[in-house]
């Protein structure tokens, strides 16, 4: 199937992309992760898939898992698309992934660790000064601050993209509040109810102990002298876009699913409202960004956060996961220097590529993006969510020159990076079974080790020719499959 | 358990108890208007039987807000679609949905997609669905969808405090509602006094009986007449009808007194006041005092034990010195999502 058929803007800017497809090789023959599913998929009608399709989503509209997109007035909730054809990965790729973003994360929460305490990248020269110290999302308010085990990155989300055979670029790290998680294992939960009899053929290495290790990993960071610590999971409350995955993880790790209004601060501890009476909380995996954790530190105007709840956090009575601050760590023009975190507090060569990327604050760097914007993806700063982007070679002329106009406005808030040939996957779309552009996004887990489970979130842009995979923007999600090796 | 969490629970059974007796209440109704009755007068109005809901549940200014006058259209409209009567049966769906998707992860995935299902097909439901169904036909599905909740609940819950409240806002409900479905005959005209123990009278109770589906039951016990006396009995003293007074404050107490454990509590001590007097109560009290009163006087007493329920578990201030009291208050709004008590 020609992606390019429909996509006038693609005719226009010809770019010379060749889509690696991931199940079948060029001559159309699966290979060879793939054989025993493509064997499968041959035997089964287009019927029986379309059932199947129907089927998945009437479960997932029963089962309420549903986002809310932002500025949609429509409908408060919706389904996220589920495509039932699964992304597989072989065991060799799966290893040097799953090494290269524990590698990456372990130099992140090392970075972190440092310009919070003793800002050595910063005098070894290897970052500058007003990287780290002039961005907004750097936290003075944390300097100085011992939490436990060191550990600041409890849950990380790395996006990867795939160009090759074996070769995946990692496009951006999420350390705030990554969501995406619930729908990898309810991904997974769905496949296993629709097709139980394919995982009787393929060994497909099971993901479901995933709330387990993260309950594990969040008890290991308590505040000192806690033996039986009470962990709870933070929401801004049921409207927000992730709040599925929020109530999800909690009933998973069996903890309580908390709004700020039921926790207060008293005797410098953080207690919940109980129907008998306050109750401690030691440990909290907090889904609110650090603006609105606690209106008397950040944000005044906050509803969601708990008043005091800093105060406590900097005593060491409480433990956040993830910590205050990470966010200086994951923005995009941070990004560019993990490379170096690597090799600077780990000794080691990076396992995994970044996507070269141009820094629009760069006057050499701005003048050339500007002269090929029709070729780049510009993407903001501080931007996530696939809002506020610019996908060069499918974006018409007007586009790009509003989009030239923001830039200049204020080119340090922009970043940009070459297209992308991401690579497709089968996906089940009304016009049968065609390609579509994938990405992937694996959740570290720290606090007692550095670990993943052996599984990923796939995200699949559903428009075809489209390289944009956010929900927010119609994307969809499928199974990510790690063979047992 | 989370007091926010105990609120939803026992707002989330709440809800759906009071959309199956909106549902009953207005089945009533619809077989009240079938039978003949006397050409009202100006200024009796409100003893057009499809004026009783308002009657009953007190929502009569609401009503007249938005429209001019009681026809059987506009009032299945306001109490069966309407989104802004928070006691619609609409609401009431979409209510209980929302209390339980605030608490998915307390109950189980049966009772949350159960009720996540009712809410999807209630959405999909209109006007002219139920016409053409029969608005009975609707009113039965609302009831077997209530029937359905409860069974799942009672089929896979844990029997921990979170079913507890479930069953306390179930109770609740459910007492005062009964208390409010029995007031209705002293609203209700007969076409002349010659009618009393006739005909039309006699439907009325039978209507009125099976609203609570407690007319087999009523043949069961007294194989007799119906009098307003026996009814009185039945739906007021009997502990064995399921949606009698008695049973419900039975529940009510029984639950309390396992949730204060101990602890010596106000709420524990008013339900086991108002059970005690329908545990010694007599028939013949009741009416020397007159019905209308006696209901009135219990329905006050489920309000305060209302209000003391949310003092002690549901909306707690701390008043130790150990915290602030504003955040509780300010909680108590937005968890009920916009619905009052019934006046």
């Amino acid at each position: 199937m020609n992606q390019s058929s429909t996509n006038d803007a693609l005719r226009h800017h010809p770019v010379s992309l060749t889509w690696f497809n991931e199940m079948y090789d060029d001559g159309a023959a699966p290979r060879e992760h793939y054989a025993a599913y493509a064997e499968w998929l041959a035997s089964k009608p287009l019927e029986f898939m379309l059932q199947k399709q129907k089927e998945a989503d009437a479960l997932y509209a029963r089962h309420g898992i549903t986002f809310a997109v932002y500025g949609d007035e429509t409908g408060v909730e919706r389904s996220i698309p589920f495509d039932i054809i699964p992304r597989i990965l072989r065991p060799g790729a799966w290893k040097k992934l799953s090494d290269g973003c524990c590698q990456r994360v372990r130099a992140l929460n090392a970075f972190l660790k440092d310009i919070y305490h003793g800002q050595e990248i910063i005098k070894a020269g290897i970052i500058p000064a007003q990287q780290v110290l002039g961005n907004n999302l750097f936290r003075p308010e944390m300097r100085g601050i011992a939490v436990p085990n060191d550990v600041y990155i409890h849950v990380a989300g790395i996006d990867l993209i795939k160009v090759g055979h074996d070769t995946f670029y990692v496009l951006e790290d999420n350390l705030r509040t990554p969501s995406g998680v619930s729908y990898m294992l309810e991904n997974r939960n769905m496949m296993m109810r629709l097709f139980p009899d394919l995982f009787a053929r393929v060994a497909v290495a099971p993901i479901d102990h995933y709330a387990n290790v993260l309950l594990d990993n969040l008890r290991a960071v308590a505040p000192s002298g806690i033996s039986n610590p009470t962990v709870v999971v933070l929401t801004p409350g049921s409207y927000n876009s992730a709040y599925f995955e929020h109530a999800f993880l909690a009933q998973q790790m069996g903890v309580e699913l908390v709004e700020g209004p039921d926790l207060f601060v008293a005797d410098n501890m953080v207690h919940m409202r109980t129907t008998h009476g306050p109750q401690r909380v030691d440990v909290i995996y907090r889904r609110v960004d650090d603006d609105f954790l606690d209106p008397l530190a950040f944000r005044r105007d906050s509803m969601l956060g708990v008043p005091g709840l800093f105060a406590v956090y900097r005593a060491g009575r409480v433990t956040l996961a993830n910590a205050i601050g990470t966010g200086v760590a994951d923005d995009k023009s941070t990004y560019i220097y993990v490379p170096d975190m690597v090799r600077f507090y780990l000794g080691e060569e990076p396992i995994l590529q970044n996507v070269p990327t141009y820094r629009l604050g760069e006057r050499d760097d701005l003048k050339y993006v500007l002269a090929h914007l029709p070729e780049l993806v510009v993407k903001e700063v501080q931007g996530s969510g696939g809002y506020g982007m610019l996908v060069g070679p499918a974006a018409s002329k007007i586009d790009i020159e509003t989009y030239r106009a923001r830039i200049l406005g204020h080119p340090a808030s922009f970043i940009a990076q070459p297209t992308l040939a991401l690579s497709t996957c089968p996906t089940f779309v009304d016009s049968g079974i065609a390609p579509r552009h994938v990405d992937l996004r694996p959740y570290v887990l720290s606090g007692k080790s550095v670990t993943l489970v052996p599984g990923a979130l796939t995200r699949v842009a559903l428009r075809e020719g489209s390289l944009v995979v956010n929900s927010s923007q119609g994307g969809g999600t499928k199974d990510t499959w790690v063979l047992e090796g | 358990m989370l007091a926010r969490a105990a609120n939803n629970l026992y707002w989330m059974s709440r809800h759906i108890e009071r959309a199956e007796n909106t549902a009953r209440m207005l089945d009533v109704t619809y077989r009240m208007s079938l039978l003949p009755y006397r050409v009202l007068e100006a200024g009796q109005e409100w003893a057009d039987p499809w004026a009783l809901p308002l009657v009953i549940t007190g929502r009569a200014t609401a009503y007249y807000e938005r429209y001019q006058q009681v026809t059987p259209d506009n009032m299945l409209y306001f109490l069966v679609f309407d989104a802004t009567n928070p006691s619609s049966i609409y609401s009431c769906i979409q209510s209980a949905r929302e209390n339980a998707r605030s608490v998915r992860g307390v109950i189980t995935s049966e009772m949350y997609e159960d009720l996540n299902d009712l809410w999807l097909q209630m959405r999909k439901t209109d006007y002219s669905q139920i016409e053409s169904k029969g608005v009975s036909e609707f009113f039965y599905w609302v009831k077997l969808q209530s029937h359905q909740f409860r069974g799942v609940t009672f089929g896979t819950m844990l029997r921990d405090e979170g079913y507890q409240f479930i069953r306390l806002g179930t109770f609740m409900e459910r007492a005062d509602n009964t208390a409010r479905i029995l007031d209705v005959k002293y609203h209700t005209l007969l076409p002349s006094v010659s009618d009393v123990g006739g005909a039309v009278d006699y439907y009325q109770w039978s209507a009125l009986l099976r609203s609570v589906s407690a007319f087999d039951s009523y043949r069961k016990v007294y194989r007799d007449a119906i009098t307003p006396m026996k009814v009185a009995e039945l739906l007021i003293l009997r502990d064995d009808v399921p949606r009698s007074l008695h049973a419900c404050m039975n529940e009510i107490y029984e639950i309390l007194r396992l949730l204060c454990d101990r602890s010596q509590l106000e709420a524990e001590r008013l339900a086991g006041e108002l059970h005690a007097r329908l545990h010694y109560g007599r028939t013949q009290q009741i009416f020397d005092f007159g019905l209308h009163e006696y209901l009135m006087e219990f329905l006050e007493g489920i309000s305060l034990l209302s209000d003391e329920i949310n003092k002690d578990f549901l909306v707690p201030a701390y008043t130790s010195n150990t915290a602030p009291a504003d955040a509780a208050t300010q909680r108590q709004s937005s968890s009920q999502l916009g619905l009052q008590p019934l006046e």
